[in-house]
């Protein structure tokens, strides 16, 4: 068997700074080996840097922690960008800034886990419409983090609203849409200076109406059975391809001199869900379709992370936790298409009531600045249907079970010791609508503050026209 | 709290064939018009109309007490721009009556009526109207011609939602509006010039059948002759300041027009001139973002500059969820509108601006009983309507989502031993 050079391997070795060794190696000869093929997993890697911060110690403060408990009169103390304790009587620490937090209640730092800022950013010109790849169902090959433009205005919005942490995703036309990437809200001048070191991928997933209506006409598929078909053909020829390197992998391992197998991107990602490195995030309304996912889920062996928008959660909340699966769900949107005629108000209340995970998220622009209140009213609904959840508890819908969705809850998503300081002091309760974040921090770093007019964040798109500082 | 509304309900329902006199005793209470707000008071109705409101928490003899003490009582809000019994669903099921493409009756779109088209029955209805809305604009809200057509105001209850048919007509002067005259407002300003010249021009109705070759056809026509002379207010809709000022500049040509202000994110830069001219403004508060390069200066602070400079403002520019109305209220208020003109903009805004305020947007003599009782401040997103009144009865404080709701609750309790489709709770 002997080896050549093939414009493949070179444009590989070049890719992956693999150096090939033992070229024009003869047929008798004991077979030398080239350099093992393997892939970066980390092409773009994150150069985010967080805003220098202060020892912080917050007294006198309302506490929701994140995990369920309610500290009245209580203490935060943050430094080096870790949030070091939270209590009822803590020492004030040498050194520290001390802010009385009379009247006001600190949370963790809302992490939304459905956004498209930045892939749909303001403006909304078609020139900047970089969410939905719609040349194919299947797109798992591209990725998010490759059309976040950062000066989108958007993001200094949503850190008014408390937003520390998001999930960019890209759109619902195809049955997979392709990588999403999580980034900390503070907007700077690249992608890679935003996004979130050592946060796991996602692929994006829908079902329904819109993979339907949008490849209906151009080839398919045009029903639901059809989506399914292309789901599980995708995962199937991602089993294959698995199959080829774990091939490639043994034959290595066993001294022979294999070819790798032909990168292909889209099998890549796919295969990367099979063996439990990236996250699926499935845009999926209708309990049934919901059912049958978890049936294909079952079938090819991987994990459904999160169901986006999950608007019929409350009829199969039991097989949602059953199966360990997320609900990314809005307060009350509805209506706006046949798969979200049955929204209920008291969807995210019912989910969480029946064990299941429950999240808040936006998907909207205007929806990211007020996610709090979007809890309130899903908590106070609840409430009346005889739901009777504590507001610590359902801050969990906003920071920790979106934190989990995103496997990022081991660094941020609740107030507890050595986790990243990313928090929000609201000038009130924040189950009201009246309330806003006065103060924001993201791994400890000040990112917001509401008196400071001259801190307010501002995009290159809005430097030097009307409306510039303004309060937004 | 739901049990005790239904109870209310019955007890009403009940009665109603007899006295159709209900008092809501003792609520703090906005009556939105002279009386200002009554931190303890009772309202009286008779017959579908508000008889009066009295101070104190007692009603007269032969009046049905309803309890309110502890509770804010409001009048029926009115939704200031909306498509409600136009829409089912937005997209992908079937006919929308709220929007549409060219047809042979309209050249201009002024002909359009939706007052022919609204669905009463439609499950937005009452989804909409057990969160204390209980009236509503609604109109046409795509189309490819220039005047979105003739509005209607209609109640959310009952089989006859009309009250106010041919109410208002909408164009876009805008961005969207520049598009369809032909990508530019160069086109745009003197199409609608031209078309008011041509309506203008004619004097008494066009006939079907008389020859014509008008920009307009002769509906068109007849339709436009009641805003020309200011009977059926003219909503323009405009987000740049420089389109705004384009509106004002309008507005001084044609004085007898009765010119409204639609979405005008930019509207706070030119508040001084809008309130001179005595043209109010719909809005949606919350509209704080740079969508295009006419909303450059998109602030949440829009309402609240536009009411310093004393032009009236109403809130609620939505379809399915018209209901947040009182949240985006709510915010505009966080965001230095005063209460009292929070609660306006839901309520004697819109009626003012529809030419409806005789009949609605305050509680006061003579006024449809459109009543809500609040759990607490209607803005805060934690409270609720608790009972809704229309037209002086109480409604069943039940809509298709509620039923959904419930025979989910139900559904759990019995561990899904019974086929969903047999749980009727």
């Amino acid at each position: 068997m002997k080896h050549s050079t093939s414009r493949l391997s070179l444009a590989l070795a070049c890719l992956f700074s693999v150096a090939l060794t033992g070229c024009g190696t003869s047929k008798e000869e004991k077979q030398e080996q080239d350099a093992k093929v393997s892939i970066d997993p980390n092409p773009y890697p994150s150069t985010y840097t967080p805003i220098p911060g202060e020892s912080t110690f917050i007294t006198n403060v309302t506490v929701l922690d994140g995990v369920g408990n309610e500290i009245k009169n209580g203490m935060v103390h943050f430094a080096d960008g870790k949030i070091v304790a939270v209590g009822e009587s803590l020492d004030v620490p040498e050194g520290a800034t001390v802010i009385d937090g009379a009247g006001k209640w600190v949370t963790p730092g809302i992490i939304d886990n459905h956004s498209h800022l930045g892939v749909y950013p303001s403006p909304s010109t078609h020139s900047h419409s970089d969410g939905n790849e719609i040349t194919n169902p299947v797109t798992a090959e591209v990725w998010a983090e490759h059309s976040v433009w950062p000066q989108d205005p958007g993001f200094g919005r949503a850190l008014a609203g408390g937003v520390t942490t998001l999930q960019v995703l890209p759109g619902s036309a195809n049955l997979f849409g392709g990588r999403s990437v999580v980034l900390k809200n503070v907007p700077d001048r690249t992608m890679q200076d935003m996004k979130m070191p050592d946060a796991p991928y996602g692929l994006k997933m829908a079902c329904g109406e819109n993979p339907k209506r949008v490849y209906g006409e151009k080839g398919g598929p045009s029903t639901r059975m059809g989506n399914v078909a292309g789901y599980r053909q995708a995962w199937s020829d991602a089993q294959d391809y698995m199959r080829k390197w774990e091939r490639y992998e043994k034959e290595y391992e066993a001294g022979d001199n294999p070819k790798a197998p032909k990168r292909d991107l889209q099998m890549e990602t796919l295969a990367g869900v099979l063996s439990g490195d990236i996250r699926v995030h499935m845009h999926c309304y209708r309990a049934d379709e919901m059912t049958v996912m978890m049936d294909v889920m079952k079938e090819f062996d991987y994990q459904i992370g999160t169901f986006h928008h999950a608007v019929e959660s409350y009829k199969i909340a039991d097989k949602l936790k059953e199966n360990n699966v997320c609900s990314a769900m809005w307060a009350d949107w509805w209506g706006f298409k046949m798969e979200a005629y049955d929204g209920i108000r008291e969807n995210i209340p019912a989910v969480h009531n029946a064990g299941a995970c429950a999240i808040v998220h936006s998907d909207s622009d205007l929806g990211i600045q007020r996610l709090n209140q979007e809890a309130a009213k899903a908590w106070s609904d609840g409430k009346r249907a005889g739901i009777d959840i504590s507001m610590a508890d359902a801050w969990q819908w906003l920071s920790a079970n979106p934190a989990k969705s995103l496997g990022v809850f081991d660094k941020t998503g609740s107030l507890e010791a050595g986790k990243q300081a990313d928090l929000v002091l609201w000038n009130g309760n924040p189950f009201s609508t009246y309330t806003k974040a006065e103060r924001v921090y993201i791994d400890g770093g000040l990112a917001y503050s509401l008196e400071d007019k001259s801190s307010w964040p501002v995009s290159d798109f809005e430097l030097g026209q009307v409306g510039e500082g303004d309060a937004k | 709290m739901k049990k005790l509304a239904c109870l209310i309900a019955a007890s009403l329902l009940s009665s109603s064939a007899l006295a159709e006199k209900v008092a809501i005793v003792g609520g703090k209470v906005f009556t939105m018009a002279e009386q200002g707000t009554l931190e303890e008071g009772t309202v009286l109705m008779t017959d579908g109309k508000v008889d009066r409101v009295i101070k104190g928490a007692s009603a007269p003899e032969g009046y049905t007490v309803v309890d309110a003490k502890g509770k804010v009582v409001t009048p029926g809000l009115v939704g200031s721009m909306t498509s409600l019994g136009l829409v089912e669903v937005s997209s992908s099921a079937g006919v929308v009556d709220a929007s549409t493409e060219a047809s042979p009756i309209t050249r201009t779109g002024a002909a359009l009526d939706v007052s022919y088209a609204v669905n009463p029955d439609s499950s937005l209805m009452g989804i909409t109207r057990i969160e204390g809305m209980t009236s509503a604009a609604t109109s046409i809200t795509y189309t490819d011609n220039l005047f979105h057509g003739q509005g209607a105001v209609i109640t959310l209850d009952g089989d006859a939602p009309l009250l106010k048919p041919r109410a208002f007509m909408v164009v876009n002067v805008g961005a969207d509006g520049a598009h369809e005259a032909g990508g530019t407002r160069a086109a745009l300003w003197v199409m609608l010039e031209n078309v008011l010249e041509e309506a203008a021009s004619v004097s008494g109705k066009v006939s079907p059948s008389q020859e014509w070759h008008g920009l307009n056809t002769p509906a068109d026509v007849n339709a436009l002759k009641a805003v020309l002379n200011g009977d059926m207010p003219l909503l323009m809709e405009a987000d740049r300041a420089s389109d705004i000022r384009q509106i004002i500049a309008f507005k001084k040509r044609h004085s007898n027009i009765d010119v409204v202000l639609m979405h005008g994110v930019e509207a706070w830069r030119v508040a001084d001139e809008l309130a001179a001219a005595d043209i109010p403004v719909i809005l949606d508060p919350e509209y704080n973002l740079p969508g295009g390069f006419d909303q450059m200066g998109a602030t949440l602070a829009n309402a609240a500059r536009l009411e310093a400079a004393g032009v009236t403002v109403a809130v609620g520019m939505d379809t399915h969820n018209i209901r947040l109305a009182t949240q985006h209220a709510g915010n505009a208020v966080a965001n230095g509108l005063s209460y009292e003109g929070g609660l306006a903009s839901l309520t004697r805004a819109p009626a003012a601006i529809l030419g409806v305020d005789d009949m609605l947007g305050s509680l006061a003599s003579g006024k449809r009983a459109d009543v809500v009782i609040w759990s607490g401040d209607p803005l805060e997103v934690t409270q609720v309507a608790e009972q809704v009144f229309v037209n002086g009865e109480a409604i069943e404080m039940e809509s298709r989502q509620t039923r959904l709701r419930d025979r989910y609750l139900a559904v759990q309790e019995d561990e899904g031993k019974t086929p969903t489709h047999f749980v009727r709770p």
